[in-house]
């Protein structure tokens, strides 16, 4: 099954370089999708098929939905499409590019010294992975739950739109002043 | 189902989903993109866990995903609730317009 384990591989770095390049925030929302299938499969290879489901129930349904509510709710299309034409340019990208190439490159030699050789990857089930989850790293599952609920909360939080009521100068004010901000926009 | 490559192609496939993640945030100027590539990033360092963990039998790898995946969730929906609050304020997604946090 190594040819799969390839396939697999090549689709997710090829729908991952077309997520960071592309200009459409909804074609590189949709390529990020592909890519977290091709995730999705290379775990299943890998003999960790609970660890494949999580990443297409949770990441590819539920975190990927955030994604394209928000850029719903932004309303992004043409006009942010142009926009990112024109930011990425290849002078933009170019130096960072390289710099990343060449840690990679770095990372490469050094994996490949290192002669761990072909192995055949164990099978663990989910039966296992819910025993070690729930027996040794309890504490931790109880401080991912805190987390969440601290995200959920801080998001809540941060989400939520101010109603300003202010004086009618003070409106005026603001009106001008935001007049004045959409100019140094423009 | 069973698979046998080499330990050196699954944790460079995992590098290199990283380096082109750390492209991503390095090089958009649009938060939603940077957002994404940390998405790519974290799911990328998930790879080597998995594979790490398949390499020695031992669930330990699939747990720190389940981690990971809790902490992308979070991490995703206060990132969003923020670009969310930067586009009402800003009516822009532009970092370079954030400049006056000077945080």
């Amino acid at each position: 099954m190594e040819i799969a384990f390839y396939i697999a591989g090549t689709v997710a770095v090829a729908a991952t370089w077309m997520v960071i390049t592309r200009h459409n925030p909804v074609h590189a929302l949709l390529y990020l999708n592909v890519s977290l299938l091709a995730h999705a499969m290379l775990f299943y290879l890998l003999g960790a098929s609970f660890a494949a489901l999580l990443e297409i129930i949770i990441y590819a349904g539920a975190i990927m939905v955030l994604f394209i509510f928000v850029v719903m709710l932004l309303n992004l299309g043409k006009e942010t499409a142009e926009q990112e034409r024109k930011w990425l340019k290849p002078k933009v990208w170019v130096g960072p590019t390289v710099l990343a190439a060449i840690l990679f490159a770095e990372f490469l030699a050094l994996v490949l010294s290192s002669g761990q050789g072909a192995y055949s990857p164990a099978v663990v089930s989910p039966r296992e992975l819910a025993t070690a989850l729930y027996r040794e790293y309890l504490i931790g599952v109880e401080l991912a739950a805190m987390l969440l609920m601290a995200a959920v909360v801080g998001a809540a939080h941060i989400g939520r739109h101010k109603k300003l009521v202010l004086h009618r100068f003070l409106q005026e004010e603001k009106e001008k002043e935001e007049e004045k901000h959409e100019e140094a926009v423009l | 189902m069973k698979t046998a490559v080499s330990v050196e192609v699954v944790v460079l496939l995992a590098g290199l989903l990283f380096a082109l993640g750390i492209v991503g945030v390095i090089i958009r100027k649009n938060i939603i993109f940077m957002l994404l590539s940390v998405e790519i990033m974290l799911n990328a360092s998930g790879l080597a866990f998995v594979a790490a963990g398949s390499r020695w039998g031992q669930p330990d790898g699939q747990v720190m995903f389940v981690f990971i995946l809790a902490m992308a969730a979070a991490e995703v929906s206060i990132g969003l609730a923020l670009i969310l609050q930067i586009y009402h304020q800003h009516k822009s997604l532009d970092i370079d317009n954030l400049k006056e946090m000077n945080g």
